[in-house]
């Protein structure tokens, strides 16, 4: 076991971590940040999309002693203190982009990483921008269009269905 | 996944050094292919030597029409680099995986891995780049050696690709929608002395360059040039996602594709 300290949401946080222990593990399991999801563990579904020093990784693929030092963002730090939800959350809500809400961490964290380098991404760009993150409940369609809300456009001219 | 123990050096020395003293220990890019592999226990090192934390093996330089990329740089660094310099590179790096893949997998990884879909072994065979080592300096042309396999030995890193830029180029790639790999990819890059196609996704023994389409384009660079050529299926890959004569069509597809683009 090796002491792996970081910063996660601007607190600085450690524990106790192996060699192999993932960064999603130790999130969840030391430091109790259990909004980060484990959907697939295999790199594909995005769940436990969380920014390490400014950029979104996955984090089920990436070893936790690899963050040692790091900044550290996950859905637990996107709203307000009194809960009250960022712009991106609140999109999410109005526009419905969740159902079951168990991918819902990582596309919030995937989202809020494309509107620092992008803050008004085409339709296009939001689809492709995504397509680390599975959602098997929506259809994506209102994800897309939360996203288009969360970044001031108009989402009418997105097709209804 | 087995356990073992992590090495963070800040030299390429330290980091060789790291590899040379355990015959177990195996070096860690970004862990996009390694950390998968070890869950499925298909490998179990003892010790892993990250790489992320060596700052010479960081980042991207240009000089006199080559692009260096240090071996330990992230796709999605190397996709906004190169985008003045070399945009046929920096579109093929922008579309490996998904961006959250792009934010840790690195060209040194890709280019040892030698995945038969991967991306960036067309790109570095289609520019004769140069694959260099903590020891050597190896011609992507000798560097390839077949599926997952190259020529680099054990506790050999790549520190650094050079790639020299064409004068025309492009890279088509047609993306297996699940893993979001090539299916088959073509680059197609134009040289003053020459075109070179380099093709991945496709063979048996991995990426490789498509002569007859080389000697055709380097004549005539344009997507008519290669009406009547085709690459044989005999030792095409084959699986559920597409027969070896599928394969050996979309070879000539996207190979026209690129030359179209780039033209
Ligand atoms: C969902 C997903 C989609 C992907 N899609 C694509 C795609 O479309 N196209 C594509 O090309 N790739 C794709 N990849 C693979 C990705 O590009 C990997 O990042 C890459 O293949 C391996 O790089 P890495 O730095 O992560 O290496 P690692 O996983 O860390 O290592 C891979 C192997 O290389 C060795 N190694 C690592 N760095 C070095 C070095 N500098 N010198 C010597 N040996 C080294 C390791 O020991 C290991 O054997 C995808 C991966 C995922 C998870
Ligand atoms: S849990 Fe990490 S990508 Fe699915
Ligand atoms: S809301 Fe259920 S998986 Fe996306």
């Amino acid at each position: 076991m090796t002491k792996v300290s970081m910063t996660v949401n601007g607190k600085a946080a450690s524990g106790d971590a192996e060699g192999r222990t993932l960064l999603s593990s130790f999130l969840r399991e030391e430091l109790g940040f259990t909004g980060t999801h484990v959907g697939c563990d295999t790199s594909q579904c995005g769940a436990c999309v969380v920014h390490v020093n400014g950029v979104a990784v996955k984090s089920c693929t990436m070893l936790a002693v690899e963050a040692e030092g790091a900044e550290v963002a996950t859905i637990e730090g996107q709203a307000a203190p009194d809960g009250t939800l960022n712009t991106i959350q609140q999109a999410f809500q109005d526009h419905h982009g969740l159902q079951c809400g168990f991918c819902t961490p990582g596309m919030v964290m995937s989202t809020a990483a494309l509107l620092k380098e992008n803050p008004k991404p085409s339709e296009q760009e939001i689809r492709e921008y995504l397509e680390g993150n599975i959602c098997r409940c929506t259809g994506y369609h209102n994800i897309v269009k939360a996203i288009m809300a969360a970044s001031g456009q108009d989402v009418s001219a997105i097709a209804a269905e | 996944m087995y356990n073992f123990d992590v090495e963070k050096p800040t030299s390429i020395a330290d980091a060789v050094a790291a590899l040379a003293s355990d015959d177990e220990a195996q070096a860690l890019g970004g862990g996009q292919t390694l950390i998968p592999t070890l869950k499925q226990r298909l490998a179990s090192p003892s010790k892993l030597v990250s790489l992320s934390g060596v700052a010479e093996m960081q980042g991207v330089s240009t000089d006199g029409g080559v692009v260096s990329i240090g071996g330990a740089t992230p796709h999605g660094v190397v996709a906004a680099e190169v985008a003045q310099s070399y945009p046929a590179l920096a579109a093929l790096a922008g579309n490996i995986g998904d961006p959250a893949v792009r934010n840790r997998g690195t060209i040194g990884g890709s280019l040892a891995n030698n995945d038969p879909a991967a991306c960036y072994p067309a790109a570095a065979l289609a520019s004769g780049a140069t694959i260099v080592t903590n020891g050597r300096e190896i011609a992507a042309d000798d560097y390839f050696d077949g599926l997952f396999t190259t020529v680099l030995e054990e506790g050999e890193i790549v520190t650094q690709v050079r790639l020299p830029v064409p004068e025309a180029a492009n890279y088509q790639k047609f993306v297996q929608p699940a893993s979001r790999f090539a299916l088959v990819g073509v680059f197609v890059a134009k040289f003053a002395d020459g075109v070179r196609v380099a093709v991945t996704g496709a063979s048996e023994d991995g990426v490789f360059r498509w002569s007859e389409a080389e000697a055709a384009l380097s004549a005539n660079f344009s997507a008519d040039a290669l009406d009547g050529l085709s690459v044989a299926a005999d030792g095409m890959m084959a699986d559920i996602h597409g027969s070896k004569a599928y394969r050996a069509h979309l070879i000539g597809v996207l190979t026209k594709r690129a030359v179209a683009a780039a033209a």
